[in-house]
């Protein structure tokens, strides 16, 4: 089965919001900010928005708020949090409501300014009685159990893992905005201070503010709203567990079924892929994902990243912003995957312009590796 | 009326039952499986003919990470359990440095008591 209405959709504005700090602002401002920027590049104003897709970290309203704040009367309204893949669900029903009608224009936004109000990761889970007693330092200690996992399991490295950060640095030197730059090494990524074992601070994402936002309309009118739209091509989702305790492959995540469902719906492969955005929240994650989404075989992802494949001028570039290990983490970093490969398919991506990138892989991983979300991207050509 | 589901309350008489000195899992009379952590229903099968069993308190470590503290606060260890009834659950091995615990070492459970709770942790299985 495969209804996904291929190509229906584009994208025909985004942007980004205070990458990295934006002191002074809340999160619905830095969101609304997003999202002016992101209708201006599309030729709109908000009175064109009839489909507003929105979660934000402190206000589980924000789909009412938001609409408030800027005089919208939207007909669909969505705030379901799948963790930081939600935007790439919202996505993939963006998609659905346009197709089927049910809507015209639809914005995807988020903002957080949990750098400067909190300093540290604002949770959205209730606490949990059964993983609470024992005090795992979430979310790193989720995923440290995953890496631990996987390493032993394939024997996986720690400068593997610290490759994977190298690499995102590496493109983050290339990208203005990206809130770290500066050289980092493998020796670098190893010898930073452990929060969990296996993983150290360089192996954490960052913690910054920052917003997103897309607009969306049908493909016949996307030539009126950019020069150059990008083109929805699938995005499929799923969801194995919300707590660690219970996923049941520490090694495999859902994105091995969420992947291939999107590329089929796409009807291409990952030999097809230019660029590859994915939700690097810790070092383990984009090795995680290479994998289930069928870059490489299941335990071959730590190799994967050695010799600079994945860096600037690498065979496959993945997170040419920088990624969350470098670029900009304010919290759901989901929605900066879609902005970045839509930045890279349609040649707006400055220095760090991946030469002829056509088709792009985007995908959002939410709560602990629980919710996977894969979205393809594409050029015109790609049509 | 609500109909009449399993009866089980599962925090409630989990903790109950760990209060009695008993480490307990929910079983599906049908499937022969047991789950953890207890619910309602069973997971997949949404089968309520749950009774309680008691566990071995065998279990083998399944991951294992040691989370930092700033010194001289000393790091302590998480782990994924799986138990011998075949479920998994997150706990800690003690008796052993944090980063010591190692993937695949056998575990004994034991109740203990933490912040007025009673608690399942582990003991390496020499």
């Amino acid at each position: 089965m495969n209804g996904f209405p291929r190509g229906k959709a584009a994208i025909v504005g985004s942007a980004t919001y205070g990458m990295g700090e934006a002191p002074g602002l809340s999160s619905m401002d830095i969101a609304v900010n997003a999202s002016i920027g992101a209708l201006e590049q599309a030729g709109m104003t908000p009175a064109d928005v009839d489909a507003l897709y929105i979660c934000l970290p402190d206000n589980m309203l924000s789909g009412l708020g938001f609409a408030e704040y800027l005089g919208l009367r939207p007909k669909i309204t969505e705030n379901n949090r799948t963790g930081g893949s939600a935007f790439l669900t919202h996505l993939a029903s963006a998609c659905l409501a346009l197709d089927a009608g049910l809507c015209d224009v639809a914005l995807i936004a988020y903002g957080s300014n949990q750098r400067s109000a909190a300093g540290k990761l604002v949770s959205a889970a209730a606490p949990d009685p059964w993983e609470g007693p024992y005090k795992p330092r979430l979310p790193v200690s989720a995923y440290a159990l995953a890496a631990a996992r996987h390493m032993h399991e394939y024997g996986t490295t720690p400068e593997q893992l610290a490759e994977v950060a190298v690499s995102a640095r590496q493109w983050a030197n290339l990208n203005p905005d990206a809130f770290m730059q500066g050289d980092l090494s493998v020796d670098d990524v190893l010898s930073a201070r452990r929060v969990s074992t296996p993983l150290g601070v360089r192996d954490c994402c960052l913690v910054t503010d920052g917003g997103a936002a897309v607009v969306l309309t049908r493909a016949d009118r996307a030539k009126d709203h950019a020069a150059k739209p990008a083109y929805v091509l699938g995005a499929a989702a799923a969801t194995t567990h919300q707590n660690i305790s219970q996923m049941p492959d520490l090694t495999v995540t859902a994105a091995a079924d969420s992947g291939p469902r999107a590329m089929a719906q796409a009807g291409v492969k990952p030999s097809d892929i230019d660029v590859v955005e994915l939700y690097d929240a810790f070092t383990i994650n984009p090795i995680l994902f290479m994998e289930d989404l069928g870059f490489c075989p299941k335990g071959e992802g730590g190799r994967f990243f050695e010799g600079g494949r994945t860096a600037p001028g690498g065979e496959i570039p993945v997170n040419t912003n920088g990624g969350g290990l470098s670029c900009v983490h304010p919290g759901m970093y989901g929605l900066f995957t879609v902005v970045e490969a839509v930045a890279q398919v349609t040649g707006a991506a400055g220095v760090r312009q991946v030469p002829g990138a056509k088709l792009a892989l985007a995908h959002g991983n939410g709560g602990f590796l629980s919710s996977q979300v894969t979205a393809v991207i594409g050029a015109g050509e790609t049509l | 009326m609500t109909a009449d589901r399993s009866g089980v309350k599962p925090e409630q008489e989990y903790i109950a039952h760990l209060e009695a000195g008993r480490f307990m899992l929910l079983r599906s009379r049908a499937s022969g499986r047991c789950m953890f952590y207890p619910r309602v229903a069973e997971p997949g099968t949404g089968a309520t003919d749950l009774e309680w069993v008691e566990a071995s308190g065998h279990g083998t470590v399944y991951s294992t990470t040691a989370v930092q503290q700033k010194p001289p606060k000393e790091s302590y260890n998480v782990a994924l359990i799986d138990l011998a009834e075949g479920p998994r659950m997150m706990s800690r091995v003690e008796g052993v440095p944090a980063g010591k615990v190692e993937i695949g070492m056998k575990v004994k459970a034991r109740i203990t008591r933490e912040n007025d709770r009673p608690i399942v942790v582990f003991d390496p299985d020499w």
